[in-house]
Order: structure tokens, then C-alpha cells, then sequence
């Protein structure tokens, strides 16, 4: 994976509020987490369509913090989940530890 | 513009509350993490316009769209491009953005939503333009592996929505055919036929019987909307 997460999307948002930024990135570090371990949970029980709908939600944050090949492979592995094929799983958790990673260092 | 936020993800609806406070025609007065909630402030009070997430747990922007007698102007917002056909069965959907929301394409939605009010006051003062007369004939030609299939319309018993294409179900046979309900809609005699649902065309004449919600034609039982059934119930010679 090359892409590392930025904060772009969420500074162009901002418009110079850092109060807005500091606030969206307080839910988005508690939201995130939650969203993640949903997403395990089902995805080690294999209740793939559950599975699917985390991959959904969680496509908006992978997208948020900058990544497009990331967001594609999201796209896709939602779609691969709804057929209960998980090929794409290594690279789509692999993009999530980057941005819990990311989110440490806010 | 009076508007709600409709999303059950938090920062989304920061997000279009943010760019929201960046356009002075618009007042965002409440916003709700499901669609139930909404429809509750809905009893109250009115809106202009709607932000509406599409996919929700339990209940989906279309279903809570269903659920709405008069719906104000609505924007979809969602991280699904598949929707967007479906969107336009929809008058009252004036626009669709995926997220992530950027300022600019947010900016052009909320110009067709204020566009959108003044074509309907232009619109009610004319009357609706008559059904085409291919809706009068008894036929229906289908594009089927570049052959072109003749259907006779009265056997035609239901017609069903599969993303971007629609399934016509008849006394003997079913085509898949790359349309939309709206289009094939536009084709059928309306005396005949009527949406029931957002993904359902009947074939009136071939209802068996009606439950609550659902009416039976052939062996498929077709749900039948809300909003959509007080017409259903007009359109039968009822005892």
C-alpha cells in the first residue's frame, strides 16, 4: 500500500476553524474504533453481509482521510463480501491499521 | 431553506452541518441518526429541504422517502454510486453526493435544490403533458440481444426494478431488459397498470388478492408502499 492518510479533505472542510477540525476529529477517533471492531466481529463470524454494511460505512472515513486506491478497494471489497469473497481482506485491513495509526498521532 | 440532516454516522452529519453554515440561504434546524426520528419531527413540523443518507440500519432513505405523503426537496448523500438510477424514480430527489462531501459539488446540489423550487412553481401553473400514444397501443417492443420482442401489454403481469435494468414479468415469460421503471412506466396505458413501490409496476387487472402491505399476482407477492396505496385502493371495484 503507498498511500499514507492526510488531512486534507478535513482542513479544506474546516476553513480555518480549528474548532471544527479538533471537534471532527473527536468523533471521528470515537466513531472509528467502534466502526473497526464491528467490522472483525462480523467478519470472523462470517456473517459477510453484516460484514459488507461495516465496509460501507467505514468506505466515507477511508475516503475523508485521503486515500483512492483505498476507497476503490474498499468499493470492491464490499461488493467481493456480498459474495462471502474475502480476497481482498489483507489489503482492506491493512489500510484501516493505518489510519487507527493515524489517528494516534492527531 | 429550513432543512434536516438525516445520517446515523456522526461525523457525516458534522460534515453537512459544516457545509451547510457555509451557504446563508440555509438553516439547518435539526438532524437525526435514523430515519424514525425524522419522521416523528416530520408530524410537527415542515422543511424545505432534506439531507437523507441512503443506507441506514433498519430503515433506508428510500423506505423513510415512502414513508412521506408530500416530501419536501430531498438530497441524497451516501458512499454507494449504485443508488443513482433508482434516485430519479424519485421527483423530489434534486441531487445525489457521495461521500466524501466536497464544498464545490455541495455547492452545486444545494443550486439545483433552489433551481428545483422554481420549476415547480413554473410547472403547476400548466397541466401535465398527456402519456405518449405508443401507452394507448397494445404493444410493447423490447430490445433483447439486438432483436426487437413484441410483448402484448395486457399480459404483462408485473414489472420489477433490478438496478439498471428492470424485469418484465408476463403470463408466460419474463424479459430482463436494460431500462428503467420510469421509462417503461411512461410506455404502459395508466388505466392498466400502477407503481406500487419504488421497484414494482402491477398490471392491476392480475392482482389475486391484497394483504395489508402486499398484493399477490401470479405466484409473487409485491409489496405495496405506503404512500402508494391509497391509489391502489382507489383503482378497485370494491363492495
Amino acid at each position: 500500500m503507498n498511500e499514507t492518510p492526510n488531512l486534507i479533505y478535513i482542513k479544506e472542510l474546516a476553513a480555518g476553524s480549528e474548532a471544527f477540525e479538533q471537534k471532527l476529529i473527536g468523533i471521528v477517533k470515537r466513531e472509528f474504533p467502534d466502526e473497526k471492531d464491528e467490522f472483525l466481529k462480523n467478519y470472523t463470524s462470517k456473517a459477510y453481509t453484516k460484514a459488507a454494511e461495516n465496509v460501507h460505512k467505514l468506505k466515507h472515513k477511508i475516503g475523508m482521510f485521503g486515500f483512492e486506491e483505498g476507497y476503490q478497494t474498499a468499493i470492491d471489497f464490499e461488493e467481493e463480501l456480498k459474495s462471502s469473497n474475502t480476497s481482498l481482506y489483507s489489503k482492506f485491513i491493512l489500510i484501516l491499521e493505518s489510519i487507527e495509526y493515524f489517528l494516534k498521532t492527531l | 431553506m429550513n432543512c434536516i440532516i438525516i445520517d446515523d454516522e456522526e461525523t457525516a452529519r458534522m460534515i453537512i452541518q459544516q457545509l451547510c453554515s457555509q451557504v446563508d440561504e440555509l438553516n439547518v434546524i435539526e438532524d437525526f441518526p435514523n430515519a424514525i426520528q425524522a419522521i416523528k419531527f416530520l408530524n410537527k413540523e415542515e422543511v424545505d429541504l432534506i439531507f437523507l443518507d441512503i443506507h441506514m440500519p433498519d430503515f433506508t432513505g428510500f423506505d423513510f422517502i415512502d414513508t412521506l405523503k408530500n416530501p419536501p426537496k430531498i438530497i441524497l448523500t451516501t458512499s454507494d454510486k449504485n443508488f443513482a438510477l433508482e434516485a430519479f424514480e424519485y421527483d423530489c430527489i434534486v441531487d445525489y453526493l457521495v461521500k466524501p462531501i466536497t464544498l464545490p459539488r455541495f455547492l452545486k446540489a444545494i443550486q439545483k435544490a433552489e433551481s428545483a423550487t422554481t420549476e415547480t412553481v413554473t410547472e403547476a401553473s400548466t397541466e401535465l403533458p398527456s402519456k405518449t400514444s405508443s401507452a394507448e397501443e397494445n404493444e410493447l417492443y423490447i430490445n433483447i440481444d439486438r432483436r426487437l420482442i413484441k410483448i402484448n401489454i395486457p399480459t404483462i403481469n408485473l414489472i420489477e426494478a433490478k438496478g439498471d435494468y428492470v424485469l418484465i414479468k408476463t403470463e408466460k415469460q419474463n424479459y430482463t431488459v436494460h431500462s428503467t421503471l420510469k421509462k417503461v412506466e411512461e410506455k404502459l396505458p395508466t388505466d392498466l397498470f400502477l407503481k406500487v413501490h419504488r421497484s414494482y409496476i402491477i398490471n392491476i387487472k392480475k392482482i389475486i388478492d391484497i394483504e395489508d402491505n402486499s398484493v399477490l399476482i401470479a405466484k409473487d407477492v409485491i409489496p405495496v408502499s405506503r404512500s402508494n396505496r391509497p391509489e391502489l385502493m382507489k383503482r378497485l371495484n370494491m363492495l
